[in-house]
């Protein structure tokens, strides 16, 4: 199978400080990739790297073949990209946010609106079409922010975080399209703090800690190769981390045992 | 590519157009807030308004052109629209002209308003192309100002803060109502190191009927403000997503 992103030896820093120090992998194409670690691992800025949002400090990425420091804007033309924040525009409605990005990304004037209204039906959201965006709930924003990820009909989706914020049932119907999308052949590159909906989604997941790749495998393997029964255990295992645990004690006020 | 660009550039002034500039706050700050500063300067020691007008019209280029960029441009950085509009195969610079492009329409836009309302009501008669040609640099000129002091800071207090300082600067220093010639030699140095000190210039000129040459001369030093502007501008903020 042919790889849809290849990374090697990817490095960021920040002054000295490398927030991603030397990255390798590669993403199958039409495979759902995690990209697992904890907060400040270097998750996002990876995606950040990949998306021509930031320039790597070493190291080469390519994503279908582009590179990702002199082809950037090939790259763009096949990427879909949703952030953790839903950042559409408040004063324009749900259907006109999707028209200005099908502008931006080059749909053809007479696609931008069938290719809009067909993505509001998807996402449920055809009946609030003509709503201000600021007017939409938590977990329709984060529907709208997809569906304008998708509008120019990427073959490789980059999601950051996608599930954060939303309740039990948008979070569930989210995943669902995430599966429907891999169905249809999209390259899915996904980072989340949920394990258990990489556990769910991911063909194969990439375990980063302080900006090192530590793993990269299946999620059964991983679960298997560190002996729990769960990826969460297995995360926590493989990473070293602790959670820590506070602790009331007598008298009022908390301490944090490991 | 570049078709991608240019297309990019008119869809967001287009965007901003409609998201920003034309609300209330926006129309405000750019015609009346003018209006009423020099309404006060009147007041304060009447004489010909008509003499006032280069200044009048001055002020809304300056004040209209300036204060939506603020806004579009921190605004959008901190809500990360900013960063959405990155992700589209378009170049930096393409959105940032974007950007200067919907403040200096809204800006042309608010100019024309007062320019218009002043020649009905007043009956002042100036070279229309003159004035077309000075008005169209400077309201460029100026959006593009806004946008490079926007890019150096992150929220959009510290962006109307930072623009106030030489806004106010440039009305007292560039002969808004003051004529910049009656001033010291020292303050008429400062004064030709700012862009608008030659929008005034201009204007009066196009009123006045000045020899085109002066017009022109005006025109020039105003394009490679903005030449310089934009070239600033479009570095600062490459060098932010890097």
């Amino acid at each position: 199978m042919i790889n849809t992103i290849e990374v090697s030896e990817l490095t960021k820093k920040f002054g000295e400080i490398p927030v991603v120090d030397h990255i390798s992998f590669a993403v199958k194409e039409g495979e759902v990739f995690g990209f697992l670690g904890p907060n400040g691992a270097g998750k996002t800025t990876t995606i950040r790297m990949l998306t021509g949002l930031a320039q790597p400090s070493s190291g080469k990425a390519s994503i279908l073949n582009y590179d990702i420091q002199s082809e950037i804007t090939q790259i763009k033309k096949c990427i879909g990209v949703v952030p953790e924040a839903s950042n559409l525009y408040d004063e324009l409605s749900g259907l006109d946010n999707l028209i200005f990005m099908a502008r931006l990304f080059g749909v053809a004037r007479d696609e931008r609106g069938n290719r809009a209204e067909e993505l509001l039906k998807t996402f449920g959201l055809f009946d609030r079409k003509n709503d201000l965006f600021r007017k939409y709930s938590r977990g329709m924003k984060r529907a709208l922010t997809i569906a304008a990820a998708l509008v120019h009909k990427p073959s490789v989706l980059f999601l950051d975080e996608p599930t954060v914020g939303l309740d039990v049932v948008a979070a569930r119907s989210l995943r669902n399209l995430i599966k429907n999308l891999h169905a249809q052949g999209t390259t899915i590159f996904l980072t989340t703090h949920y394990l258990e909906e990489a556990d769910l989604l991911c063909e194969r997941v990439a375990i980063i800690v302080k900006g090192k790749i530590v793993k990269i495998d299946n999620p059964k393997v991983l679960k298997d190769s560190s002996g729990e029964g769960n990826l969460e255990d297995a995360f926590i295992k493989i990473t070293g981390l602790s959670p820590n645990v506070m602790v009331m004690e007598k008298g009022g006020g908390y301490n944090v045992a490991r | 590519m570049w078709r991608d660009n240019l297309r990019a550039i008119y869809y967001i002034a287009l965007k901003d157009m409609k998201t920003y500039y034309l609300k209330p706050p926006g129309v405000s700050w750019g015609v009346v807030f003018p209006i009423t500063w020099i309404l006060a300067f009147y007041l304060r020691a009447p004489g010909d308004f008509r003499e006032l007008v280069p200044g009048l019209i001055a002020m809304t280029i300056l004040f209209s052109t300036t204060a939506a960029e603020a806004v579009v441009i921190n605004f959008e950085m901190r809500l990360g629209s900013l960063e959405r509009l990155l992700l589209a195969p378009v170049t930096v610079s393409a959105v940032l002209l974007g950007k200067i492009l919907g403040g200096a329409i809204f800006g042309l836009m608010m100019t024309g308003i007062v320019t218009v309302g002043s020649i009905v009501v007043l009956g002042v008669h100036p070279h229309i192309l003159y004035l077309s040609i000075i008005i169209l640099i400077s309201c460029f000129t100026f959006a593009t100002l806004g946008a490079l002091l926007c890019v150096f800071v992150k929220e959009v207090f510290e962006a109307q803060t930072l623009l106030n300082l030489p806004r106010f600067i440039m009305v007292f220093l560039c002969g808004v109502i003051y004529p910049a010639s009656k001033m010291p030699v020292w303050l008429q140095y400062i004064s030709s190191l700012m862009p608008l000190t030659y929008t005034v210039e201009g204007l009066r000129g196009s009123f006045a009927f000045s020899p085109a040459h002066i017009i022109f001369k005006d025109g020039i030093i105003l394009s490679a403000f903005l030449s310089l502007f934009v070239f600033m501008a479009i570095n600062r903020l490459k060098k932010k997503f890097e």
